[in-house]
């Protein structure tokens, strides 16, 4: 037979591309239902204060203008803030879009026009005149340190970092000593399609919103809450999300004010928000960490001191690991680490792909390269001397740490034993040749996930789950499992994902979508491939052959295994001969006995080896990347193609990271002032290397029932830190800012 | 939106002759965003696409004329302009994109509009957009902004790349205004802002750019436009250095050099480049040459770096055109 017996692991272009590249795949801002109003948001331009008031006059002698909404007749929302809450667990008091003419932070919104067509609302949006009481605010970071603070309730996923021995006095007594504070400027999510909501009111009078959001059921129990709707009666989809990046991980007021909206004048909205305005919503916090190694002259390190701080705002207490993963991942008899929180008047800060990790571990490579150099060690060797095989801040075994391998394959594709140790050392003509790694390290997560599976009368495998892609290829590697599961050829399976009402799934992040929902895929393949044969076999009318252990279902087809085949049945067959249209089950993938207790004496990770290239122009220090590698141990890979993709991407953020990307806040104002892509630089082709990515064979039966750790951000974690490491090596010169820009 | 007249004339005093608060609209690359954005708010939009400037004309004299309604793509792919002005090629390649270069005109590239962060924002003061409101980029984050010609009232960066070649090739600018026409050169043609920041240039009311002139260039190979920014493409110049430089014998005949990125308008200091009249080129000439160039420029908050960046891309600039390697703007390896 000519088909794939084993679809996962396969290289398969994504089933979802010909959709996406044809426009068939619809996106939230793309529905138009009849009667629908457009709604535009009006912004404050002050950081603090109150709304005095609202010039509306000229704004509703627009034609067209059906309603301007403000805090002072919007319709009635939930009384208490905890309603509020999202899935992301921030403590603290949300932000209730107005809610009241309280101005908590630059950007919030004030008011929303509403009328029959765009061009009539922005227009009138732009004639709407505010007058503010202006409060005194602060939006300086540098300023913001000095009131740092522990919150006293810290966020459901924040992992408090555990010392060990004696840092202080190991630090004091090491012969080799590295002190410096490091800086990660703020950074926006910057998906490439803009948030955006299209609320289509049903002929019952349901709601159904569409949303770029990568989590639906996380948005309809929000909106349920915080505009006291019933959960039944509003559907929230988000079949096609044109990335995010984590910018959709908590609701953003777009889907508020346009479900309120709705709920006002009782008619269909669509509220999308301009580049601009997807300034004014969550970013990734700046960050500082005050780094201290110290070690013995032969490279052992013996102290790891990390002190870090990220802002928040002033109203949630955002929380990030930043500073746990060096004492994680390296062998070092003292460690401590030290987290707070800065308060300024922003929105809230909140997660950015490998939230933490990207801040955390970047910054520690750096220092790391810095103490190899310090203990004149190459930076691989100095590595694999302190490589850990535990995690050794909880002293816990590892499900599986590849890492070791990955270094090794890593440097042996890239040519690492080819580097000239000093800096400065590798030339070509004018540019200086610098060769940098670092190693990358991020949580292996698993989260109770449920889906369906449903066999038609068709002979189509139908797969549900209410999990996200958010171009990162979910529907491809779910078709994948739920292929090798059932026995069924991929072109005969349909995914359907972005759906509130579907089987639960947690909101699409932290890289736990690919190990969670394909587990549930998983499951629920494998239970109604035994349904539909234990029904058929209970069928009078079905073949004598058929029988739960002598019955194999492969390319979609039924076969007798024994020795009187072969004799087949296709499924369509089957399903009349068992008496039933359609079949379905659905199972919750969640971690059983073992699991639990896997999960609680061994620690997962996914861990990278990132080797990269720059060539620096000797007088001017304009730096260029030439090669990234990246070897990744991540478990069960399901897709190569889809897989490679994504740590791609993240290269390419993460090249963002270390060379261009800054939001340039304005304190005067609490304004990020550079809010548009002419002057927000990503890397463009240009800057973007032909990149490598390896994957290591790591099987890991532990860590998720397939052995899958997930890829989504691995690729952020150490890359920055290469680069930065490589620029070092051919200049000489260290940057412990990110980004590095010309003339730093 | 805005409502707007719009117009589509055929001849030149059609177009010229329009009373009130109008903007004239060729490809509209700039125009159409900062409508979008609320910061150009015309009453009339007259759209010059009819007129006839669509030509690259040879000159008499072995110069090029270059319409107004060219596109950037189409000049910088003109075989008379590759021949001839590869200097004005290389920097039109240098900036923008592709897609933006073939809708951008060079008579919309002359009168395009800075890219200061708090012109674009309606919430900021901007003199230059509202007069009298100050300016938010002084003392705010100001990176991108210009070090010389600023004024208290504004830091504004002039943002084009092409125009800092015309610069350097002493380019003419022809006007059709409502009295007539006339001719301006392209060094005098941009303002420094002073208490004046909202006039960006000498255009009158009602006047058209028409063409450029370009006057024959003797450079041969010795020229480059070189670029730094922040990432390798797309993006604006932090600097930006034009250099043609006459050269017989191993020695520097004279020599034309224009800063973009830097200023207020494109930057040129005559005196700098008459430092190098006849004399062999050598590291302490060109250092004097980027001394005076960059004489008085001022930083603010900022943009100290640039001050501290351009001797080297001016310096390394002028050894590119000595030593006839003009910078690619494809491989992006610094020459």
């Amino acid at each position: 037979m000519n088909v794939i017996s084993t679809p996962v692991g396969q290289s398969v272009s994504r089933i979802d591309g010909i959709a996406k590249v044809t426009g068939q795949a619809k996106y939230a801002a793309e529905p138009h239902p009849p009667g629908m109003l457009y709604g535009v948001v009006v912004n404050s331009p002050i950081a603090r204060g109150r709304i005095d008031t609202v010039h509306d006059a000229a704004a509703r002698q627009v034609p067209g203008v059906v309603e301007i909404m403000t805090h002072l007749n919007r319709p009635h929302t939930a009384l208490f803030e905890k309603a509020y809450m999202d899935g992301l667990g921030v403590p603290g008091a949300p932000y209730r879009p107005l809610h009241d003419g309280e101005i908590h932070f630059n950007g919030q919104p004030v008011a929303v026009v509403l009328a029959e067509t765009f061009e009539a609302a922005r227009e009138a949006a732009m004639l709407v005149r505010v007058d503010y009481e202006r409060w005194p605010h602060n939006a300086d970071f540098k300023v913001s340190l000095h009131q740092k603070y522990m919150p006293s309730k810290t966020r459901s996923n924040y992992v408090p970092p555990r010392p060990r021995g004696d840092a202080a006095r190991a630090y004091a007594l090491s012969t080799v000593q590295v002190e410096g504070r490091y800086h990660l400027a703020p950074e926006h999510h910057n998906p490439m399609e803009m948030h955006a909501t299209t609320v289509i009111i049903e002929d019952d009078g349901a709601f159904t919103v569409w949303d770029k959001t990568q989590g639906p059921q996380a948005v309809q129990a929000y909106l349920a809450g915080a505009l006291a709707l019933s959960k039944a009666r509003l559907r929230v989809r988000n079949p096609y999300v044109g990335g995010a990046f984590g910018s959709g991980l908590r609701a953003v007021y777009n889907v508020f004010l346009a479900t309120l909206a709705a709920k006002m004048l009782k008619r269909p909205v669509r509220v999308t928000l301009t580049r601009p305005q997807m300034f004014t919503h969550v970013f990734r916090p700046e960050a500082i960490m005050d780094i201290a190694l110290g070690a013995s002259r032969d490279g052992t390190l013996q102290s790891m001191i990390v002190e870090g701080v990220t802002d928040t705002s002033r109203f949630e207490h955002n929380m990030e690991n930043i500073v746990i993963w060096g004492l994680i991942n390296y062998r070092c008899p003292n460690a401590t680490a030290d987290y707070k929180v800065a308060p300024r008047d922003t929105y809230t800060s909140s997660d950015m792909r490998a939230p933490g990790a990207a801040t955390g571990v970047n910054l520690l490579e750096m220092a790391i390269d810095e103490m190899a150099y310090a203990c004149t060690m190459d930076p691989l060797a100095f590595r694999l001397h302190n490589y850990s095989d535990t995690d050794a801040m909880h002293d816990m075994p590892l499900t599986s740490k590849a890492l070791r391998e990955a270094m090794a394959q890593g440097a042996r594709h890239f040519g690492w034993q080819r580097r000239s140790m000093p800096p400065g050392s590798m030339r070509d003509g004018r540019e200086l040749i610098g060769w940098g790694m670092a190693t990358g390290i991020w949580d292996a997560m698993f989260s109770p996930t449920s889906a369906r599976a449903r066999l038609g009368q068709d002979g189509r495998l139908h797969i549900a789950t209410a999990a996200s892609d958010i171009g990162t290829g979910t529907y491809t590697i779910l078709a994948q499992t739920a292929a090798e599961a059932f026995g069924m050829p991929l072109d005969r399976i349909d995914v359907e994902l972005g759906d509130s009402t579907l089987p639960q799934c947690p909101t699409e992040g932290g890289s736990w979508t690919a190990a969670s929902a394909g587990a549930a895929v998983w499951l629920a393949c494998l239970s109604l491939r035994r349904k539909l044969i234990d029904m058929l076999a209970r069928s009078k009318n079905a073949p004598p052959w058929v029988k739960q252990d002598t019955v194999t279902l492969e390319g979609g087809i039924l076969h007798d295994v024994t020795e009187n085949g072969p004799v087949s049945l296709s499924l369509p067959d089957a399903l009349s001969l068992a008496g039933y249209d359609a079949l379905e089950a659905e199972e919750t993938a969640k971690p059983g006995l073992r699991g639990k207790i896997s999960q609680m004496r061994k620690a997962r990770f996914t861990h990278s080896a990132v080797f990269c290239e720059v060539r620096v122009d000797a007088e001017l220090g304009t730096v260029r990347v030439t090669r990234l590698v990246n070897a990744v141990a991540a478990g069960r890979i399901l897709n190569p193609k889809t897989a490679a993709s994504q740590i791609r991407g993240a290269m390419v953020m993460a090249t963002g990271m270390a060379l261009h990307e800054e939001s340039l806040m304005d304190e005067r104002v609490g304004r990020f002032m550079n809010h548009n892509f002419a002057e927000y630089h990503i890397p463009t082709h240009a800057d973007i290397p032909d990149m490598d990515v390896l994957f290591v064979n790591e099987h890991d039966d532990e860590v998720s029932p397939l052995g899958v750790k997930g890829v989504g951000e691995i690729g952020m974690c150490g890359t920055a830190a290469a680069i930065a490491n490589a620029i070092f090596h051919a200049t000489g010169r260290r940057h412990r800012n990110l980004p590095i820009t010309p003339g730093a | 939106m805005r409502h707007f007249a719009y117009s589509r004339p055929a001849t030149f005093d059609e177009a010229c002759h329009n009373a009130g608060h109008t903007r004239f609209l060729a490809g509209g690359t700039n125009l159409i965003d900062l409508m979008k954005s609320d910061v150009e708010r015309p009453a009339h939009v007259i759209d010059i696409g009819s007129l006839p400037m669509h030509h690259i004309e040879d000159q008499p004299d072995g110069g090029l004329r270059l319409g107004a309604l060219v596109t950037n793509a189409d000049t910088a792919a003109h075989p008379l302009v590759v021949e001839r002005y590869p200097l004005l090629a290389s920097a039109i390649l240098a900036g923008a994109s592709p897609q933006i270069r073939n809708m951008a005109t060079n008579g919309g590239n002359l009168n395009q509009r800075t890219r200061c962060h708090y012109f674009y924002d309606p919430a900021m003061a901007c003199n230059k957009r509202s007069p009298g409101t100050g300016c938010a980029a002084r003392g705010g984050r100001n990176r991108i902004m210009a070090v010389l010609g600023t004024s208290d009232a504004c830091i504004a960066t002039f943002p084009s790349d092409m125009c800092i070649a015309l610069a350097a090739l002493n380019a003419t600018v022809n006007l059709h205004g409502p009295d007539g026409e006339r001719t301006v050169g392209v060094r005098d043609y941009h303002c420094l802002p002073g208490e004046t920041p909202w006039r960006d240039n000498i255009l009158q009311p009602g006047e058209i750019v028409t063409a450029i002139d370009l006057p024959p260039a003797p450079f041969g190979p010795h020229h480059t436009y070189l670029k730094v920014r922040d990432r390798l493409s797309f993006a604006f110049a932090i600097v930006s250095v034009a250099v043609g430089l006459c050269m017989k014998d191993g020695r520097i005949g004279r020599g034309s050099i224009a800063l973009g990125g830097m200023g207020t308008k494109p930057w040129c200091v005559p005196e700098a480049e008459a430092l190098l009249d006849d004399r062999p080129p050598s590291h302490s000439l060109f250092r004097d040459v980027a001394g005076r160039l960059l004489h008085g420029a001022t930083a603010d908050r900022d943009n100290a770096a640039k001050i501290r960046l351009a001797p080297r891309v001016i310096e390394r600039a002028l050894w590119q055109a000595v030593s006839g390697t003009p910078q690619s703007q494809t491989d992006k390896t610094i020459r």
